[in-house]
């Protein structure tokens, strides 16, 4: 099990327990859009990822630069940054099956 | 302009000659819509007019959807636009919105660009740009599939540059040079106003060309207008229609080089003309160009000669033949020799490096020799452009011009040239072979002089180890001009001399 197919894993796979993941909301202020985006990622790794995630909301009014560093266009924009390879996901995360597979996260439920 | 009574303050570019043919610039504080066909030269347009910009003081933002940053500063540097200097400086600013290499976008839920205004914001901001630029809209509408959105937000982006009081270009994909504006089909609807580069294939010849389809609320002039890219200045447009018939003239003559010519022309050219040479090969032409040039040489006159036919050697043991010492005259700074195949260039490339030698050498004489060997490498629209954007400029320099034009046929016969460009000079001397008892001679006519008396005769032509002799007119020969010779006899002559005496010519009748 050390050596796991990280781009397309199996979905009866269990995801490596050690695993930490390390996610970037880009949002604009108190927009509703980013609102629903937040809460929708939040209650996500609540149920899919307990205890192995951080995420960082990042203001693009407050920080702009930081939008610059990661090629942000468009809001909200989710980036995997761990674990590899990175992974951007555009929109406001309303849709959770689709979600999950855009980020790799094995489902443990059938 | 006096004429323009629009509110509408103008932007002027910086971009050579587009000014002119948008009435002063874009329109300020609004956005301009550039579309093209690949190829069309829209990045180059978009980063000359910050560069411009930048070069009149007044900073920019270049927002890229397509190249790298990297790449755009490694490739406009060829135009002579350190941008990474500029940005070091704090003139110009990127806002990076390239595809990156592994940056594959999955869209779930709905989104804005509100990302992409807050960094162009940003950049504005940080840099205090007056300018912006976007290149270009196909790349962003074709990694975010979904239209109306892509449209809605760039509405949004272009009425938040308007609060700034910014000036923008947006550049545009068309897959056509003619129908629709835009790719998508939406991009026109942003703006207020559009601007339409070509990059045409006619008779196997490319040509740009730059049309203003509309300044909302506003005027500039129609039509499409030939531009070419150069490196070391990027864009220069040629505002060909767009030229005022202003030129001063004046009554000053000046010699041809030949004392008989001279008296023909009711003495000599006039300072700002336009002199059209026309013969077949061998009639002369050269010959004319290199006495016109000696003479100026004689009275301390610069001379510029633009050989399109012969090299550089070839015309400096021609005029050694005639007794004219070209090396001599260079060394004394008094005459330029720039000899060049037409082929090697376009036309409108031509016209540009031209107008930068005479700038350069300040001539009080131009020749041109010979203006029909730019025929080949032109369309006839293209060519006629060049030359009424020729004569004009050399106009202007208020400098006499010579042109040569070589005649297809031998005997009689006009050339594309002549037909094209004769309304435009002020004199026409013709050099025709005649026929005459089994020999062939020269014979020389001014066919034209504007604003003068001039002598009617064809008269001989000779040329000898000393230069041109003008001769007695042909008198028992008539039919010369159209190559159809009929021999009259003197007794006739006579006759016809009583019937039509022409009081003004003192010359007639003779012997």
């Amino acid at each position: 099990m050390s050596e796991q197919n990280v781009s397309k894993p199996l979905p009866d796979l269990p995801t490596d327990k050690s695993e930490f993941w390390i996610l970037r909301l880009y949002v604009a202020g108190h927009a509703m859009r980013s609102l629903t985006a937040i809460a929708n990622l939040q209650a996500l790794c609540e149920e899919h990822l307990p205890d192995r995630y951080h995420i960082e909301v990042i203001d693009v009014i407050e920080d702009p630069e930081r939008a610059s560093t990661d090629q942000i266009l468009a809001l909200p924009t989710l980036i995997r940054a761990l674990p590899p390879p990175v992974r951007k996901i555009i929109g406001d995360l309303s849709n959770t099956e689709r979600v999950l597979v855009g980020l790799e996260i094995a489902q443990h439920s059938h | 302009m006096a004429t323009d009574v629009s509110v509408i303050e103008r932007l002027p570019t910086g971009i050579p000659g587009f000014d002119h043919i948008a009435n002063g610039g874009l329109p300020r504080g609004r956005t301009t819509l550039v579309s093209g066909t690949a190829g069309s030269a829209k990045t180059v347009f978009a980063s000359q007019f910050l560069a411009a910009g930048v070069q009149l003081g007044e900073a920019g933002v270049f927002v890229t959807f397509e190249e790298s940053p990297a790449a755009l500063r490694r490739n406009m540097l060829g135009f002579g636009w350190n941008i990474a200097e500029w940005e070091e400086q704090g003139r110009w600013a990127f806002v990076d919105a390239s595809p990156q290499a592994d940056d594959e976008l999955m869209i779930m839920g709905a989104y804005d660009l509100s990302a992409l205004l807050a960094r162009i914001e940003h950049a504005v901001r940080r840099v205090g740009a007056t300018r912006v630029s976007m290149d270009s809209l196909g790349a962003i509408f074709n990694r975010l599939a979904d239209t109306r959105v892509v449209r809605n937000e760039l509405f949004r982006i272009v009425t938040s540059l308007k609060s700034m009081g910014l000036t923008a270009v947006i550049t545009a994909e068309r897959t056509h040079e003619y129908g629709d504006i835009g790719r998508y089909g939406v991009e026109e609807f942003v703006t207020d106003d559009v601007v339409i580069l070509r990059n045409l294939l006619e008779e196997e010849k490319r040509r740009r060309t730059v049309e203003i389809l509309k300044f909302r609320g506003t005027s500039h002039q129609k039509g499409g207008f030939p531009f070419t890219v150069i490196p070391g200045q990027g864009i220069v447009v040629i505002p060909l229609s767009a030229i005022e018939l202003k030129q001063r003239s004046s009554n000053v003559r000046i010699s041809s080089g030949s004392p008989e010519l001279d008296r023909m022309c009711g003495g000599g050219f006039f300072r700002d003309s336009i002199i059209l040479v026309s013969g077949a090969t061998g009639t002369g032409k050269t010959l004319m160009s290199t006495t016109f040039m000696a003479s100026g040489a004689l009275r301390g006159e610069r001379s510029l000669l633009f050989a399109f036919e012969e090299s550089r050697d070839q015309l400096a043991r021609n005029a050694i033949g005639w007794g004219v010492d070209f090396e001599q005259m260079e060394q004394d700074g008094l005459l330029r020799v720039v000899c060049n195949y037409p082929e090697v260039t376009g036309l409108e490339d031509q016209l540009i490096s031209i107008q930068d030698e005479i700038l350069r050498f300040r001539p009080q004489r131009v020749a041109i020799d010979s203006l029909s060997a730019l025929e080949r490498v032109s369309t006839i629209k293209g060519f006629r452009e060049f030359v009424i954007g020729l004569t004009s400029f050399i106009k202007h320099q208020e400098m006499a011009g010579l042109y040569t034009s070589t005649t297809p046929t031998l005997l009689g016969g006009t050339s594309i040239t002549e037909a094209h460009i004769s309304t435009i000079t002020d004199s026409i001397i013709l050099l025709r072979y005649v026929e005459l008892f089994g020999e062939m001679r020269r014979g020389l006519t001014v066919l034209k002089m504007r604003g003068s008396a001039h002598d009617k005769d064809i008269r001989e032509f000779s040329i000898d180890g000393t230069g041109m002799h003008i001769g007695r007119p042909f008198r028992n020969i008539s039919g010369i001009l159209s190559g159809q010779f009929t021999h009259v006899a003197p007794s006739e002559i006579e006759r016809l001399s009583a019937l039509f005496r022409d009081e003004d010519n003192p010359l007639l009748p003779e012997g």
